[in-house]
């Protein structure tokens, strides 16, 4: 993928690069001659190639229960790492220490992992994403504290309004921002400013004694003066009191195969389960994969297009650089239906011998970059929802999920529906009980008939964990029909 | 750091937070060091050394609450986190359950709890024993081709915990750890399976070898699994899965849930919750236990009580700030449960098999799937089908679904076969008449 350089680009980037310098290495003495040599501490003989890691996060999270602010807490930390690659091999080491002598004696423990080879000069040079993705800086900036307080009250009467039958409230909010800076052995030197925020409102609501609840949430790495502009905050409490107003009524959910049509934005999910996971570079070099070494095969029908697009502005998925300096981007997954590509990270890349896809993410300093997903969804398709729905004879519309889970080997996965409704003769009916759906991933897609043509992307609250570490991501689908997948209820 | 100097930074912010117009904090701080070697195909694959400490602490002002922690334990970071959650607290609401656990009910008696056991083990012998364990997988059997490795793990922490009732104690504790996963196949089908050990001394790990053969025995008997019709039909939750019914339990029963009358189980103390023959334990003070304390996350002593007895429930988990809004006592249960001990009905795992006669195992579930609120549960599943008492086939791509309430009534047997790598012990748990959804 190439853009061309647009002219404050360089500026933009050295801005990054510059608070990142200042605020990371200025303040613990760490100036090019340092880094030069814990580089050459890194660089053991053996070694292939390896990088430097420096990250400095804050976060400060609030809290509404009963009507009140209980708690608000504030977190902050920062530390560095160092890894170095021989082949297939990883040394890794990191401490949350910023000093010269702690940033040499982790590149010399990394090093260690491998023998064998000589020493190379670094020269450092800059690089990195060639656009801004969202505003550098505080993303709670303009907002005081008093002004928080005063989101999450408005939250919880927003929702108490709603229906005379809520019984609680916990509303939430948490604002983060995450600056790093990566110093590679191929004299790459990136930086990021990262803000995310979230917000969050869980309503409990109770009639003859029954208690239901509904939550709403919404976010990404954008001011929270823009996240709660207009009538946001109103919209998602009256969601979380729809969504439990509903499930007053619900009923069992059917047990056994379903014709089921999932609706746009999260159900998305399905899509980071069924095919994502299996498709991150790392597992496919260890052809640990359901898809490995499938590329060039039809695994789903020709009306699917899903791709992973790390360069989304604003979104809680997206980065301007991954965790190892390389630009994100949009990556084709699957093209027409046919297994085009796998995301990537600079190790699995080089040692499957193609180019990395921005995909190499960690949680923290503390943690090995691997193949993530950034925000992940299926293009649109040709079809009107409503008649996707009138389709279907006998099925279950699923509108909302939780989270799921994959067995990447075996290719089975699972997401869990909390609303969802019975289909009958094309038209919504009796809403359903949660229920978990459970799939195959290499073939469910070969079971999409119809999709449609109002793509929608997540609100921005997702969270994927992996070997461990949890990283924020973006889901989002157009409405489609499956033709068959299990649907674990009771009747 | 040692437990005395972080005592030392716990002590200095306590101070600091008096000085500067908290009228009461508590703070916490840990460091963590560690190795862990990983290795691949008869290669390694990640060395990865470990540091790391944070300091957390959290004030009052009156009835107002603030917190925060930092990754920095030099003296002007503590001071400036002090800082940050007395503006915190500022604006917090008044809460008139806030505050810390009452004073005389903090531990005064700290029982050796044995959790020390340090490995020194270098990169070199970390090597060896994951080569050995993987390459133990990979020789058991001509269908595990693949392997997505095994690991050796060894960490230690230091932790200190004070507050300004008075309190202030430190400590530190070993945990290590083997782990193997392996790939079989088989006419096109790959499945994956796994092994672990897991102790606070290096000397009660399951030998290496052990754990690689048992993972490549458990992932070649996943090969064949298919999918079975939709059913209903007697469950046996095997001892890694039985645990999380056991978990579904606590958070039902944790004091967040119930204050916010968001639990399937509100005003069940005295209830007849589960079947008869079940009776859970909570046991803190188990010698290298894995969820062994002596005092909980606000320094109150911790203490062998029933959960449940003969299936009526006898105790919730609470901590101070529940406890008070219940209008109830805390359990010592800020931060959670300290070993529990779910007693087996004497059956061994055969004989649990024979006793369901036809229906499913599960080894191994997927997602979240379960309701605190209504108690709904559907989760993904794999495992094996039983007939006439003996294992037919491994079974997949299907869900195992009921109601949390009816589930715990229908519990028919506990098996002999205790799990103990983890804080909750349990053998297998056999549950009449589920739904399984499938083909």
């Amino acid at each position: 993928m190439s853009k061309s350089p647009d002219p404050s680009t360089f500026e933009l980037q050295q801005q990054a690069l510059v608070r990142a310098r200042g605020s990371l290495l200025d303040t613990a003495d760490l100036g090019d001659r340092q880094l030069d040599r814990a580089m050459g501490a890194l660089l053991k003989p053996g070694v292939d190639w390896g990088d430097l890691y420096f990250s400095e996060y804050s976060s400060e999270s609030w809290v509404l229960e009963d009507g009140i602010v209980k708690t608000a807490s504030h977190d902050r930390g920062r530390g560095m790492s160092a890894r170095a690659v021989s082949g297939e091999k990883s040394g890794f080491a990191y401490s949350d220490d910023l000093d010269p002598a702690t940033l040499l004696r982790a590149a010399d423990t990394a090093g260690a992992i491998a023998r064998g080879g000589g020493r190379r000069q670094i020269e450092l040079r800059r690089a990195g994403a060639s656009r801004r993705l969202y505003a550098a800086g505080d993303p709670g900036e303009g907002y005081s504290d008093e002004s928080k307080v005063d989101l999450l009250h408005a939250l919880d009467r927003e929702a108490r309004g709603a229906d005379t039958r809520v019984r609680q409230v916990i509303a939430s909010l948490s604002i983060a921002r995450n600056l790093m800076l990566v110093c590679s052995s191929d004299g790459r030197l990136a930086a990021d400013d990262r803000p995310l925020v979230r917000l969050g409102v869980t309503v409990l609501l109770e009639q003859n004694g029954e208690v239901r609840h509904g939550v709403s949430g919404w976010g990404g790495r954008l001011p929270l003066a823009d996240l709660v502009a207009g009538d946001t905050a109103g919209e998602h409490a009256r969601e979380a009191v729809r969504q439990a107003v509903v499930n007053l009524d619900a009923r069992p959910a059917p047990a056994g195969e379903e014709v089921v049509v999932l609706g746009p934005g999260w159900p998305g999910v399905l899509l980071h389960e069924a095919v994502g996971h299996g498709l991150e570079g790392d597992f496919n070099r260890k052809g640990v994969s359901a898809f490995a070494g499938r590329i060039g095969e039809a695994v789903a029908t020709e009306q699917c297009t899903v791709v992973d697009d790390g360069s989304m502005p604003g979104r809680r998925g997206s980065l301007e650089i991954d965790d190892e300096g390389t630009p994100t981007g949009r990556t084709i997954l699957i093209e027409n239906g046919v297994l085009a590509g796998y995301m990537q990270d600079r190790l699995n890349a080089g040692l499957m011998g193609v180019k990395p896809t921005g995909n190499g993410r960690r949680e923290s300093y503390a943690h090995l970059p691997m193949p993530r997903m950034t925000n992940t969804f299926m293009m649109p398709g040709p079809h009107d929802p409503e008649e996707i729905i009138r389709s279907v004879k006998k099925g279950v519309y699923a509108k909302n999920f939780g989270g799921g889970q994959v067995d990447i080997t075996s290719g089975k996965f699972v997401f869990s529906a909390s609303e969802a409704y019975r289909i009958e003769d094309g038209k919504l009916g009796a809403p359903l009980r949660d229920a978990t759906l459970i799939g195959d991933g290499p073939t469910v897609l070969t079971r999409v008939s119809m999709v449609g043509s109002d793509l929608a992307l997540d609100p921005g609250v997702g969270v994927c964990g992996k070997d461990g570490q949890s990283v924020p991501v973006g889901v989002g689908l157009p409405t489609i029909r499956v033709d068959g997948i299990t649907v674990g209820g009771t009747a | 750091m040692s437990p005395n100097e972080l005592s030392e930074r716990v002590a200095d912010a306590l101070s600091c937070a008096r000085k500067r117009g908290a009228s009461q904090a508590e703070a916490s701080a840990s460091n963590n060091t560690g190795l862990t070697l990983r290795v691949r195909m008869r290669e390694v694959e990640t060395l990865e050394s470990h540091q790391d400490h944070s300091l957390g602490v959290t004030v009052y002002r009156g009835k107002r609450r603030g917190s925060a922690s930092t990754s920095d334990l030099s003296a002007g970071a503590v001071r400036e986190t002090v800082d940050k959650a007395l503006s915190l607290a500022r604006f917090a609401a008044k809460d008139k359950y806030a505050g810390l656990a009452d004073a005389e009910r903090l531990a005064t008696e700290f029982p050796d709890l044995d959790l020390y056991h340090p490995w020194d083990l270098d990169a070199e012998q970390a090597m060896e024993l994951a080569l050995e364990c993987e390459a133990a997988a990979l020789d058991a059997d001509p269908r595990i081709g693949n392997s997505e490795g095994a690991g050796v793990d060894t960490g230690e922490s230091s932790f200190a915990y004070g507050n300004s009732h008075g309190f202030l104690r430190s400590g530190r504790s070993s945990n290590h750890s083997v782990s193997c996963v392996v790939l079989s196949e088989q006419d096109g089908q790959m499945e994956r399976d796994y092994d672990f050990s897991v102790a606070r001394a290096p000397e009660e790990l399951t030998p290496v070898k052990k754990v690689g053969e048992s993972a490549a025995e458990r992932t070649i008997k996943r090969l064949g699994a298919r999918k079975i019709r939709s059913t209903r039909a007697p469950v046996l939750f095997s001892p890694r899965v039985a645990r999380s019914l056991i978990g579904h339990f606590c958070a039902a029963v944790s004091g967040r849930a119930l204050y916010n009358r968001a639990s399937f189980l509100l005003d069940s103390l005295d209830k007849p919750v589960f079947a008869d023959c079940v009776n859970l334990a909570e046991r803190p003070h188990i010698p290298r236990g894995l969820a062994s304390r002596a005092y909980d996350g606000e320094g109150v002593a911790t203490a062998d009580r029933e959960l449940v007895c003969g299936g009526v429930v006898k105790g919730y988990f609470l901590g101070s700030y529940s406890a008070r809004k219940l209008g109830m006592a805390t359990t010592g249960n800020a931060g959670g449960a300290h070993n529990l001990l779910l007693e087996s009905t004497g059956q061994s795992y055969e004989e649990l098999l024979a006793e369901m006669d036809e229906g499913l195992v599960v080894t191994e579930m997927m997602g979240q799937g379960a309701n605190t609120v209504t108690g709904d549960y559907s989760r993904g599943a794999a495992g094996y089908w039983v007939r006439g008492g003996a294992i037919a086939h491994a079974a997949h791509e299907i869900t195992v679904a009921g109601n949390l309430k009816e589930m715990f009534r229908n519990i028919a047997a506990i098996g002999s076969d205790v799990d103990r790598r983890g804080g909750i012990y349990t053998g297998s748990i056999l549950i009449q008449d589920l739904s399984i959804a499938g083909a």
